[in-house]
Order: structure tokens, then sequence, then C-alpha cells
């Protein structure tokens, strides 16, 4: 580029803010709203229509039947709010289990091994999601290493079914929880900590009412992962699920013979994560995701 | 937003134009449906350097997975066609990545081929351009589930039935029936297993067409409202005592061997691969018969490559390949010639190859539709889509 | 802050427990990569290097591996490019919107998977079908990069909010030029996050399955994609274990190298 011409540019961009700002939104909402928000919008449009129920042929007449059925069917209903209640449970495991590890990984490790330990939690993140959950297909078969482990305490692994459905999204979706709870943790002031304990609070008063509060924003970043991943998922269920199915395998079954119908429990998941966001987003937890 | 409204324009064209001829008509005085009017090719022209393939794993191997196992490369240096192959999952799979008119042939199963020639995504197959068509099994040529009216729709590539199996140290007294699974299956609550599939229905109305004749029914995919329901009912039964589902082969093995599925539907592939390591199990064809698959390579009707297409249809079917091929697969071939070519001399007397009177007990998939596929022309058969919103229900 | 040693030894033995949770699946990858076994029976009747080399000639595995690594970098790419951008606008601006849009960059990675898969596929046949553009690896890039962005945004945003813009000022005053204060002052305090930010993103699109299920055209496999269709099938499921096994130990690497390098963000980057 010409010296000068650069020049002419930077100043004609240094005199107009609104120009550098077009110039910086275009491309991302070209692609983020324009193209994300166009296809989902136009997919959620199909919903609408129906689907013929030989060929398969997706027929655009308009009607609400989809939902409808949606509405009117048990077990729609029943798997709905089975996911919604696993997608909880592992929120709140992912949350009870990251937060130890978060704090000794970034409050109490010395200095000097907290990068191995953030290495640690990070790597499970680079194994494949599938490999993982075949390894816990084995861990949970019968007389394999969950029975062999619990056998002395004349316990017996869950098998397969709801319970290692939850347990395995727990295990694939916790670094997800850790990370953020992490930086949030890392970020805390310490002399807020010191103040907090000259003031004479005893730990657990100082993690009450000073380290909850101010991390409580991350733990809810890391919900939104637990959460959403959770609700959408469909693969790990087939594969340690026993005969469960979830919301996620509904829209799944659905997508090559009656696209509209999969279209339309596909709303169910993402309204209620737009929900969730919502009212995470209060919590100023977007930001610290 | 742009892209809704050329969505939008989409629909008012569709609306217009392609509605108009979508749905086939039928043709109700002998229970047959009509498929799109399209004709097959007459000759064969040049070929156009490369072809697009869907394909059930194992079917189309080009040595990347293990090196012995490659019949393509070959092929692509005898033909010039390159091959591009997409692994479908399931039969819906197969339909859905047809639909985008992307791939020149697929290896559908019968319970999607049937769907394939009525919304015309598949187009006829001219036999004569497949010179090794002669050599197949004349039991699996112009079958309900491979043409229509006589016209063939594609090349049966191989075929297999859905066997019984069982835990021989947990199962006593060895089944010999279908109802092992069904009304007695309570025995081995939480242990049971069942293919996870809608098509899975066909397994307990062949049973219900042997255990309770006052249903009237000839057809496992021809069921009328009664008899779906009888169907449905039994299976929902069943899920009490079923521990889980399966759909693919791994799943299937590990359960057998680990003892959390001790009893359930198996291919004869799964049943050797367990017991070649050492699973206590053993596969049986029930004194009810059972249900079965028959492959069959299709051409798209939108094929951009469709004389690669016919090459690779001969190709496959060809005795040296198709014995390859059924071998790592593990399924009975369809070329009465490929015996001589097995490695394993055993393979086609353990797979049943040319056993007829076996094939005569096995009722292969195929796509339920309104039309009742046993010709009954005064009662409407209940269709797949039907049928997969049953499944759903049955599993809870 | 100040523990007690009691409250010492319990955090301390919570993320033992915690850490080995983590890893002893993962360890079971290892052991099972070496199981002579097919099927994965346990305890393992006999250990094996077999798998291993069965692997190493395995030419699906590798070019699914450099089919992911370019799939992976062309997301990562283009997500630094739009996440950069969405930060700087969305930090140092104020405009219409500003609020809807920090959260419609959350929306591709909160959203389940299938739902923007299946909803880009029908967006992809309708929109560049009729262009000539069929699926493909290209497209697998544009399904990543969507919820990749989001890593990247994070990390910048959250860097330029720790630091303020008067670093920028300053060097205006002094005579620099939009872009060379970009290039002088704002990179390089933008650096770390951006690796960060960057090596997380590559982690995402790195194992991600289901988006890539229905964007990827024929013949484009990507290694998750590679191992669904190996998985299931007892003659390659051991293959599987090994590629898995090399991954985990050969990801240590580039994790530990970015930690390294960007000493200042000890968090290892906001996901």
């Amino acid at each position: 580029m010409n010296d000068t011409f650069g020049r002419r540019i930077a100043g004609m961009l240094h005199r107009r803010p609104r120009l550098r700002l077009s110039l910086l939104l275009s491309a991302p909402l070209l692609w983020l709203v324009l193209a994300y928000l166009g296809s989902l919008a136009a997919l959620f449009l199909s919903a609408f229509w129906t689907t013929d129920p030989f060929t398969s042929d997706v027929v655009k007449s308009w009607s609400p039947d989809n939902f409808r059925t949606l509405l009117t069917t048990s077990v729609y209903r029943d798997v709905a709010l089975r996911s919604l209640a696993v997608a909880v449970a592992v929120t709140v495991i992912d949350a009870v289990i990251a937060f130890p590890i978060a704090f000794y990984t970034a409050r109490v490790a010395s200095p000097r091994y907290r990068h191995l330990l953030v290495v640690a939690i990070l790597t499970p993140l680079w194994a494949s999601y599938l490999v993982k959950a075949y390894a816990w297909r084995i861990m949970l078969s019968e007389g394999g290493p969950l029975d062999w482990l619990l056998k002395p305490l004349g316990l017996h692994g869950p098998g397969y079914g709801l319970p290692a459905v939850i347990m395995v999204l727990a295990y694939l979706w916790l670094p997800y929880m850790i990370l953020p709870i992490h930086a949030g943790l890392e970020q805390l002031p310490a002399n807020l900590l010191d103040a907090s304990a000259d003031l004479g609070a005893r730990t657990w008063r100082t993690f009450r009412s000073v380290v909850l509060p101010m991390v409580f924003p991350s733990i809810a970043a890391g919900s939104v992962f637990t959460f959403s991943l959770s609700l959408g998922d469909y693969i790990a269920v087939q594969i340690v699920g026993g005969k469960t199915q979830l919301i996620g395998n509904l829209v799944y079954s659905n997508i090559t013979l009656d696209l509209p119908l999969a279209a339309a429990l596909g709303t169910v998941p993402v309204a209620i994560i737009v929900l969730y966001l919502l009212a995470v987003r209060r919590s100023g937890a977007l930001a610290a995701i | 937003m742009r892209l809704t409204r050329t969505l939008v324009a989409c629909t008012v064209l569709a609306l217009a134009t392609a509605c108009g001829s979508s749905g086939s008509s039928t043709d109700s005085s002998n229970g047959a449906f009509t498929p799109p009017k399209l004709s097959a090719q007459k000759t064969l022209g040049k070929t156009e350097g490369t072809v697009n393939l869907i394909a059930w794993a194992g079917y189309a191997e080009d040595g990347s997975n293990d090196k012995s196992v490659d019949w393509v490369t070959p092929f692509e240096k005898q033909t010039g066609c390159k091959v591009n192959t997409k692994v479908a999952g399931t039969s819906d799979e197969m339909v859905s990545l047809m639909k985008t008119g992307q791939y020149d042939a697929v290896s559908a199963s019968g319970d999607a081929s049937l769907r394939l020639i009525a919304s015309g995504d598949a187009t006829p197959v001219n036999t004569d351009l497949v010179p090794n068509y002669k050599n197949i099994f004349s039991s699996l040529k112009l079958q309900k589930w491979n043409s229509v009216n006589g016209v063939a729709y594609g090349i049966p590539h191989g075929r297999g039935a859905n066997l019984l199996m069982y835990r021989t140290d947990k199962v006593s007294p060895a089944p010999t029936s279908w109802s092992a699974v069904f009304d007695k299956s309570s025995a081995y609550k939480g242990h049971v297993t069942a293919y996870d599939s809608a098509i899975y229905i066909a397994d307990a109305a062949l049973y219900l067409m042997k255990s309770k004749p006052s249903l009237g029914i000839k057809n496992p995919y021809a069921l009328d409202q009664k008899q779906f329901d009888a169907a449905v009912a039994l299976l929902k039964e069943q899920n009490a005592n079923v521990g889980e589902y399966w759909s693919d082969y791994l799943k299937e093995i590990s359960a057998f061997k680990s003892g959390d599925s001790v009893i359930g539907t198996t291919w004869q592939v799964i049943a050797n691969l367990a017991q070649s390591e050492k699973a206590k199990v053993k596969a049986i064809l029930p004194s009810e018969g059972s249900t079965g698959w028959s492959d069959t390579w299709m051409i798209s009707a939108k094929a951009k490559h469709p004389n690669c297409a016919y090459k690779w249809l001969d190709w496959i079917v060809s005795p040296k390949v198709n014995a390859q091929v059924a071998e790592w697969f593990g399924e009975a071939p369809s070329d009465s010639k490929s015996c001589d070519y097995t490695a394993d001399k055993t393979f086609c007397a353990t797979y049943h190859a040319a056993d007829e009177p076996y094939w005569k007990k096995v009722h292969f998939w195929n796509t339920p539709i309104p039309q009742c596929l046993d010709g009954r022309t005064n009662v409407t058969c209940v269709p797949y889509a039907k049928w997969v919103q049953a499944w759903t229900e049955i599993k809870g | 802050m100040h523990l007690s040693r009691p409250a010492r030894i319990a955090l301390r033995t919570a993320a033992a427990l915690g850490f080995a949770v983590i890893y002893v699946p993962l360890l079971l990858v290892l052991v099972n990569s070496l199981n002579a076994d097919r099927g994965f029976g346990w305890p393992p009747s006999s250990l094996t290097f077999h798998w291993w080399t069965d692997a190493w000639h395995s030419s699906g595995a590798r070019d699914a591996l450099w089919t992911s690594v370019k799939a992976g970098l062309g997301a990562t790419a283009i997500s630094l490019v739009l996440g950069t951008l969405i930060a700087f606008a969305v930090q140092r601006y104020r405009f219409f919107g500003r609020e809807a849009l920090s959260f419609v960059v959350v929306l591709p990675i909160a959203l389940p998977g299938i739902i923007t898969g299946i909803a880009l596929n029908t967006a992809f046949r309708t929109v560049l079908q009729p262009l000539g553009v069929g699926l493909g690896l290209f497209t697998v890039i544009v399904g990543h990069a969507t919820f990749c962005i989001v890593v990247v945004f994070n990390n910048v945003i959250a860097r330029l909010r720790r630091t303020s813009g008067s670093y920028e000022e300053a060097a205006m005053d002094l005579g620099a030029d939009t872009f060379q204060v970009f290039r002088d002052i704002t990179f390089p305090l933008v650096r770390s996050a951006l690796l960060a930010g960057g090596l997380l993103a590559f982690a995402l699109s790195f194992d991600e399955i289901v988006v890539t299920t229905f964007t990827a055209g024929p013949g484009v496999q990507t290694l998750p994609i590679w191992i669904f269709s190996n998985m299931a099938r007892p003659q390659q499921a051991p293959v599987v274990n090994v590629v898995a096994a090399v991954l985990i130990l050969l990801s240590v690497i580039p994790i530990y190298l970015a930690q390294r390098l960007s000493a200042d963000t000890a968090s290892g980057g906001r996901i």
C-alpha cells in the first residue's frame, strides 16, 4: 500500500467513527445474522410444513399440525421433561464437582504447578467425544471396571440407562464448567479475601459472603455449556442410555423422514435454551463465558 | 432477511409446480403403486471420471482402513472412475442423502428402496448394461423391494437374516421360537435386546403371524390398523424387559460379551465375531422364520455420472468382488459364482448363500405403504411414517 | 485466602478425586488400544501392539486427520477475524443492538448442534446448490466457524475490558495513524488472547461431530466422522482407540506450548 494513500485512509477512518464501526461490523453481521439466524428462521418456518407420508418429500403447505402433534402426544411431552431434568442434573453435578477443582487450581496449588494443572483440565477436551463415550460404555458394562471398583463396597454399577446418561454427560462437559470458574476465581482480588479475614470472617463465611457471589457469574457461564450441550445431545444417549431417548434423539430420528416435524421438535430445546440464556444474562454470565 | 424471502419464493414456486406432481399416484386395483415415469438408460456412454456413492460401512472399501481390503482402487484403475464414498448410518440417512442429488448410486436396504422409487429419486436400471446380473441368484431378482411391475430398479448386492442370538450359559432351555423375546421375555428382564429401528415392528408382526393366526397377518410389512396395533402392543410389553436397543454391531457384541444383553435379534456376522472372541453365544433361525435384509444398488435419477455408476454396479456384483465384500461385511453374496472366490471356503455354507429353503423362511425388509403389499384392497395399511412414530412411542 | 489446614486437605483431596475421575476413562482408552480383543472385553484377555501397527498403516485415519486439521485451521482463521471484529465493535463503540449482538454470538454454541446442523444444511442446499456449490470441506468450515466465533470473541473482549483505550489514544496523540496504532499497540495487547481463543476454537472444531455430519459433502471425512463410522465396526474399533490414545498424548503439546507463550493468561483462555 502506498504510504501516503494509507495515511489518507487512516485519517478518514479516524475522523469517522461510524464508518469504522460499520467496517468492523459488516462482515460479522452478514455472517451471524443473515446466514446463521436466517437459516434458523427458515428451518423453523418449515416446522409449519408437512411431509408426504410415503416418499418423505416435504409438502410446502401451511399447517400447525406438527405443533398440535407435539402438544397432544404424551411421549413427546415425557421426553421433553426428561431431557430438561437431565440437563439440570448434569449442570448441578458439574458445578459441585468443578468448584473444588477450580478452587484448588486457581488459589491453592502452588503457582509453579498451575500451568500444568490447567493443561490437565484442557487435555480431555482434545480427546474425541465418541471415544470417551465408548470408554464409559466399557466402564459401565456388566462386570466392567466400575463394577470392579464398587464390588468391595458391596455395590453394583448403574448399568446402561438414564443414570448412566447423566453420569457420562456430566463427565463430558466437566471441563467446560471448570474453566470459567477457574478464570473467575483467579481474578478474585486477594486483598478482598484478606479484608474479609481481617474483619474476623471464618473460611466458610468468606466463602459464602465473598467468594460465591463473586464467582457466581462464572458458574452461570459454565452452566450455559453444560445445560445446553446436555439438552442437545443425542449420541452419548445412544451409547450408554440403554433404551432411553432424549429430545435430541427424537429430532435426529425425524430429520430424514419428516423434516418439518423434526424442526417443530427442535423448537423445544431452542426455546428452553433461549429462555435460559436470557435468565443467566442478568447475572452477567454471558460476559464471563 | 434475504434468505427467508428466497425460501418463501421457493415455496410459492413449489406450490405452483412441483407439488402438483409430488406424491405418487396409486393404482389400487393390484395393490401396487405407480412410480413417477422414468426410463432406464438404453446404452452406456463414456465414463465421467468420477462416481459418488452412498454405502453402508464396509461396502466400498478402498484400502484406507485395511490395506488388504480394497476393491475400490482396482475399480478406479480399470474404469478411470474415481470413487467418493459417503458412509450412511441408517436407511433414513440414505434416503435424505439421495434427495440432495449429489450422489450417483446407493446401496439401499429394502426399508428405503421403495421410498426412493416412489419419490422419483431412484431410476429404473437397465440390467442388460450390467453383464454380471445374469449370475445373480434368481430369488433375489425382481423382488418387491427392488422392482415395480416387473421393472428392475437396482442390482441385488447381498442378503442376511435377522437371527435370534442368546448366551448359552445364561439362557436355558435353548430357545427355538421368537416367543423367548416376546411372551416369555420377562425371564430375562433388563437383558433383552432388539434392533433399534421402526422396521423392527415387523419382527413382532412376524411372531404374531404364527402365534395369533386370528389376526390374519399374511405379510409382516402389510399391516392394517388392527394388526399394527397388536404388534405395537406386543412391543410395548417387550420394552419393559429390554435392556437396550442396538443399531451398530460393536454395541451389540460388547453387550453380549459382558452379559448386559443375553437374548435378542442379531446378524450372522455379529454372532460369528462374538464367537470368535469366545463369547458363549449361539444364533438360530427360529421356527417362525425371521425378517431379513437384502440390499440393492440403485442409481439416482439425478445422477451426474450415470455411466460410472453402471460400471460400479457391474463391478460390485462381479463374482470376485462380490465375494470380497460379502466376506468383509459378513453377509450372503448375491452372485451365484462368488462362492468360488471366498477366502474362507466354508463361508458360503455358514451364510447359507445358496440355501434356498433357508431364504424361503426369511421375510425381507420392505417399505410399508398404504396400499397393502400383500394384495389386500379392502383395507388400507399403516404407512412407514406411522411406524416411525409408533416406534418412538414404544421406546417411551 | 487463608485456609485452615483441614480445609486445605479437603480441597486437595477433592481436586485429586476430580482429576482421577477425569483421567480414569482416558487411561482406559489407552489400555484398550492394547487390548487384543476387538469387542473391548473387560478385563483384557491379552495385550498387543497389533492395533498400533494397523493404525500406523491406516491411510483413512491419516487422511481424516489431515481433513480435520484443514477444517480446524480454516474455521479458526475465520473466527479469529470475525470474533475480533465483533469484540472491538462491542467494547469500543456504543450502537443500537449492541446487547443483542453479544447475545447472538453465543447462540451458535448454546443451541443444540443438531439444530445448527440441519438449519445450515437446509440453507446450503437451497442457496448454494443452485449456484453450483455443493456440500464439501468449505461448508464444514463455514459451519464450524459459526460456533467458534464466540470463543475468540470472549477472549478478546475480556482482554479489551482489562486494558483501557488510553495507550491507543496516547499513540494517536504522538502522531501514529489508525493502522500503526493497531500494529504497534492494539495487536500486541490482544495477541495472547487471540492465541488462547484460537486454540480453543481449533479444539472445538477438531472434536465437532454433529454439525459436521450435516455439512460435510461426499468424500469429506473429518477425524470425528471417521471415528464415528469406524467405531461401529469391530474390524476397525481397536484402531480407533489407538488414534484416540495418540490424540490425547499429542494434544498435550500445543496446549502446553500455548500456556507457556501466554504466561499472563494463566486461565488458559475462556471458552
